[in-house]
């Protein structure tokens, strides 16, 4: 079957940037919120910029945590979560405040304080590896990829694939299962960046078995 | 580790990408989805373009060829020139643009800064501000009104208090003269604020990037090097890794 993506419209942030990275590696990406639309694809793309709390906000009132829970943990519908989108997997946030998030792993977002550093953690930086993924193929470890952010994801070292630092060390890409995640954007990352999301639309669910 | 950007920074005018001298006369560089696909293969870390038209003649944002322009780049785009309400931020992210430049209307009002920030987030926030030096004191220029009595220093202080994301700070003498950047301006931003520096004007050649960094400059803008000269980005990269500053080499 071939593959049918969606990039979720929660009304966060620049998807168009999201869909023609798509394009460019020869894959069609639809931006919906339509809760339908979401249940036939096989692939979902939760990207986003922007705070924690009003994403959270607009997935619950467009009706889509339902959703995503079902096809992300039930249906293990393949999954990526870039930047905020990443963020939002984890169980809660502390920007303006606790908020709570999806919780599909166990981890908290908090800020950068680390004494002078620039906030935010804005530019290219290198990523390496911190476990095989099929998510990297064809990226060499090392390699550059573009952020921007000042929150960061804090969690068990269980299911990250990708470490980079920025005052200290921190997680910027896990896997776990069918759900994919990249603090970096992909989109913007140029050739590796454009690399991992072919990587991701070319996968199977069949094929993580 | 977190690389220095090398960040051309371009002006639209007349459906054309120019590049100013101090801004004043314009030299054409090209057609600016074909200049886009250009940067994109030659590695440059982000691209900032400048909508002159509409921030001098108050003409509508182009929309239509930043739409062009975000279909080839794929790596961070910042679109700026009169951009005056929150609806033209809507209009330029939604034609693909991923951070917003502001100038003349946060001079006006600052706390449009903040009004973009709370919707979109700090990180889409780029506060422009040029620099004019007059009688040893250094005073904000704009296009529009010429020179201000404002402190550019104290003007990007209010930014980023009111949510800045990150700085472009341009000198009006430099610009387009390949002279090297204002280290003097630079001295005065050294260490004074938490979010990055973007210094533009007047990078004519390697020694200039290394110059900046070394004052301050978190990242690096420029124009005329990367089309007037025999300096490639890659050229003016190696020259900074040679030196131990961290670049995305290709």
């Amino acid at each position: 079957m071939s593959a049918s993506i969606v990039i979720v419209d929660y009304g966060m942030g620049n998807l168009r940037s999201v869909q023609k990275a798509f394009e460019k590696v020869g894959f069609r990406a639809i931006i919906t919120r339509e809760h339908e639309l979401i249940k036939s694809a096989t692939h979902i793309v939760l990207p986003g910029v922007g705070a924690f709390r009003d994403a959270m906000k607009n997935l619950n009132s467009l009706g889509l945590v339902e959703v995503l829970n079902e096809e992300v943990l039930k249906n293990k519908k393949l999954f990526l979560g870039i930047c905020l989108g990443m963020q939002l997997i984890a169980q809660k946030s502390y920007e303006f405040g606790e908020c709570e998030g999806l919780g599909w792993i166990e981890a908290e977002v908090i800020k950068f304080d680390e004494g002078d550093l620039k906030i935010p953690h804005v530019g290219w930086n290198s990523v390496d590896y911190a476990s095989p993924s099929i998510l990297f193929e064809n990226v060499p470890n090392g390699s550059d990829f573009y952020f921007v952010h000042s929150y960061y994801f804090n969690a068990l070292n269980s299911y990250v694939i990708g470490h980079s630092s920025y005052g200290r060390n921190f997680i910027c890409a896990l896997q776990k299962d069918n759900i994919f995640a990249t603090q970096f954007h992909p989109e913007k990352s140029q050739k590796h960046g454009l690399q991992i999301i072919k990587n991701f639309a070319s996968l199977t669910k069949e094929s993580l078995c | 580790m977190l690389k220095h950007r090398l960040i051309p920074c371009v002006l639209l005018k007349n459906w054309q990408l120019v590049k100013s001298i101090e801004f004043d006369s314009y030299r054409t560089i090209g057609h600016p989805t074909a200049t886009v696909r250009v940067y994109n293969s030659r590695n440059v870390d982000e691209l900032i373009v400048l909508d002159i038209d509409a921030s001098l003649n108050n003409e509508p944002i182009n929309s239509e060829i930043i739409t062009d322009m975000a279909n080839e780049c794929f790596m961070p785009l910042t679109i700026g020139g009169g951009i005056r309400t929150i609806d033209d931020v809507y209009t330029v992210l939604g034609a693909g643009a991923d951070k917003v430049a502001i100038n003349s209307e946060a001079i006006k009002n600052p706390l449009f800064i903040k009004e973009i920030a709370t919707i979109f987030g700090s990180q889409c926030v780029v506060c422009s501000i040029d620099v004019k030096k007059v009688d040893e004191a250094y005073r904000v220029f704009s296009k529009k009104d010429g020179l201000l009595d404002i402190d550019p220093l104290e003007l990007a202080l209010e930014y980023e208090k009111q949510g800045a994301g990150e700085i472009l700070l341009t000198s009006v003498d430099r610009d387009g003269t390949t002279k090297g950047y204002d280290i003097e301006l630079l001295k005065l931003f050294k260490n004074a604020l938490k979010i990055p520096i973007i210094i533009n004007g007047g990078m004519g050649e390697p020694k200039h990037a290394i110059e900046a960094l070394q004052n301050g400059a978190d990242a690096l803008a420029a124009a005329y090097i990367f089309h007037f000269t025999q300096f490639t980005p890659q050229m003016i990269k190696e020259e900074l890794s040679l030196n131990h500053y961290p670049v995305r080499l290709s």
